[in-house]
């Protein structure tokens, strides 16, 4: 089973319902951290790294021998990332989507792939969790493809747990493509709402099944339970604000570790997905191919 | 013509609020919404929409079935596998595109040998001009899954800026999105100071000092703000130090105060709500403009 963790606003508590979640389960877990601008799940889990590789990304190269001038690369190209001045094309490397167009429609087989890197993903391990991380490299602008690559890391059988990137757009889909249950972490404020109320029409659009936990819930706000209600969505948790909780979190500490009665919380948690999951598998049907990056 | 960025890398350490409160005490600003994923500014400084505009950007392939001969190119050549095939029973397999993979590279259009594919332009969001009682705000709706946000944050800004020069305001004030990469690229490119919001915690100074990487990058003058201070007073004297050695200077810290959200939900900028977060605010907007007064005549005599 695939669960995602996402939210539309950031700093909700994706990242702490993720690595509690994994952190309670009794069962051995994968743990894929896809907010590659800001990984922050090694933080909480302090993981044995094992293996570091370096990820890249296609772009063109042109043999200035072959080259006709035609224009054709350009003319194909939809990012503007080779641009043809009737001699050799000028390649911008960091515009290239990777998409491979340019070689294809090259008449005089001119063009060939070199690779840039981009980001890195590192793998290791913590306890019973086996832990996967991409890390953007700061300047860079494409973040999906690094998603996709950590998402290589999902297997067959058992459970992964997907710490997604805030938002809506194209990396929040890349990471909760094809999940088979997704978290959506809100807070009970209007901005909280606001946001959340996105992430659900998001998960509607791409049919799948989620709930809501309602972060730092306390007796002031109460608009995200009743949108949740009125909307019919699960609420899976209210995580009490406490002070304790927020104290734990600034130092890294694992809530399940570190505040009493959180354990029982994120083991409630566990239970109740797996129960939600089963009750409503309509939006779970479909393609089931593994999710394949494009390098 | 003055333009301050506020941006965070970690989502959710305050922006939005912050923004809110140094567009009031602006005085007179074009205000801009770069978070155009999940856009909150509106909650707090009631817009009236003035003109509303649909972002269009790039395009997707759309598959016509009567034309197609389910050859299998499409599927073969796209390297962002939006391809699926239905197989079906005595019949030749139904090819359609995912629009929410399609990276609209148009490859399969190109080499569709029917060509059975279509390529029509794609609406990705709308953006909008709005007056507030702080000034112009333009600000813009992503639609979801899709792609271009970059585009989006660049249409915004761009409309803010020709806003404030045509009524000659002084500051432009961009609510940037978090993360560091495309949107927020596309939001601190060109400003003149760019304002990172941390809150004392681990995740926030792992974040943070990325963030510094990132404007170092582009060359922007940055001034750090520590919200909610008091939840970690130790990580917030490690952040003030780092950033100082990092060359970022601090603007000033942001009590942990209720009337935050208080301000939140009755939908006005903290600094109209008052408390100790509210003068907090004040002593930072002192802090920028006495950073911008030390940034603006050294570029006078460059230019």
């Amino acid at each position: 089973m695939i669960l995602a963790v996402a939210s539309g606003k950031g700093g909700t508590g994706k990242t702490t319902v993720a690595v509690n979640l994994a952190a309670c389960l009794p069962e051995p877990v994968r743990l894929l951290d896809c907010d590659v601008e800001e990984p922050n799940c090694h933080i909480f889990l302090k993981p044995e790294i094992h293996s570091s590789e370096r990820f890249t990304l296609p772009f063109p190269t042109v043999d200035d021998n072959r080259c006709n001038g035609c224009g054709e690369c350009s003319r194909i190209c939809e990012y503007n990332a080779i641009v043809s001045l009737k001699s050799k094309p000028l390649v911008f490397p960091e515009l290239c989507h990777g998409c491979g167009g340019c070689v294809e429609v090259c008449p005089e087989k001119a063009i060939t792939e070199s690779r840039r890197e981009i980001g890195t993903i590192r793998s290791g391990t913590w306890r019973h969790v086996a832990f996967v991380e991409g890390l953007l490299d700061v300047g860079q602008t494409l973040s999906p493809p690094l998603i996709r690559a950590v998402k290589q890391h999902v297997g067959t059988g058992g459970i992964t747990v997907i710490d997604c990137p805030p938002g809506t757009s194209c990396p929040v889909i890349a990471a909760v493509h094809k999940s088979d249950y997704v978290v959506l972490v809100s807070e009970s404020s209007p901005f909280g709402l606001h946001d959340l109320a996105l992430a659900v029409d998001t998960m509607r659009k791409l049919d799948l099944n989620f709930g809501v936990v309602i972060n730092r819930a306390g007796p002031m706000d109460h608009r995200v339970a009743d949108y949740c209600r009125k909307e019919r969505i699960p609420i899976l948790m209210e995580i009490p604000d406490e002070r304790k909780a927020a104290e734990a979190y600034s130092r890294g500490l694992l809530l399940i570790e570190s505040v009493p009665g959180f354990r029982k919380l994120f083991e409630n948690l566990y239970r109740r997905i797996l129960s939600e999951s089963r009750r409503n598998p309509g939006s779970m049907q479909g393609d089931r191919r593994d999710v394949e990056g494009i390098a | 013509m003055k333009e301050m960025v506020v941006i965070s890398g970690k989502g959710g350490t305050g922006k939005t609020s912050l923004t809110a409160s140094l567009a009031s005490l602006s005085g007179a600003s074009a205000i801009a919404d770069c978070d155009v994923d999940a856009s909150d500014l509106h909650l707090v400084l009631s817009p009236e929409v003035q003109r509303l505009e649909s972002f269009k950007s790039g395009h997707e392939a759309v598959i016509r079935q009567d034309d197609c001969i389910a050859c299998g190119t499409c599927m073969e050549k796209c390297r962002f596998n939006a391809v699926h095939e239905a197989r079906r029973y005595g019949r030749p397999s139904l090819f359609k595109i995912d629009p929410l993979s399609c990276e609209g590279c148009g490859v399969c259009v190109r080499l569709c040998p029917e060509k059975a594919i279509d390529f029509p332009e794609r609406t990705c969001g709308q953006w909008m001009v709005s007056e507030t009682r702080y000034g112009p705000l333009v600000h813009a709706r992503l639609a979801i899954g899709a792609e271009n946000s970059g585009k989006l944050v660049s249409i915004v800004k761009n409309e803010a800026r020709r806003i404030a020069k045509e009524r000659d305001l002084p500051w432009i004030i961009v609510d940037g999105p978090p993360g560091i990469a495309c949107p927020v690229i596309a939001s601190i490119t060109g400003a003149s100071l760019a304002l990172v919001v941390v809150e004392p915690t681990l995740s926030g100074k792992h974040d943070m000092e990325r963030v510094f990487e990132l404007t170092k990058h582009f060359d922007i003058p940055t001034l750090v703000v520590i919200n909610k201070w008091e939840i970690n007073p130790g990580i917030a004297g490690e952040i003030e130090r780092g950033a100082t050695s990092a060359g970022v200077p601090l603007a000033g810290k942001i009590s942990y105060d209720n009337s935050v959200t208080a301000a939140q939900i009755k939908g006005i900028p903290v600094v109209e709500y008052g408390g100790p977060a509210a003068r907090d605010i004040r002593e930072i907007w002192h802090a920028i403009e006495r950073r911008m007064e030390s940034i603006e005549k050294p570029s006078v005599i460059e230019v």
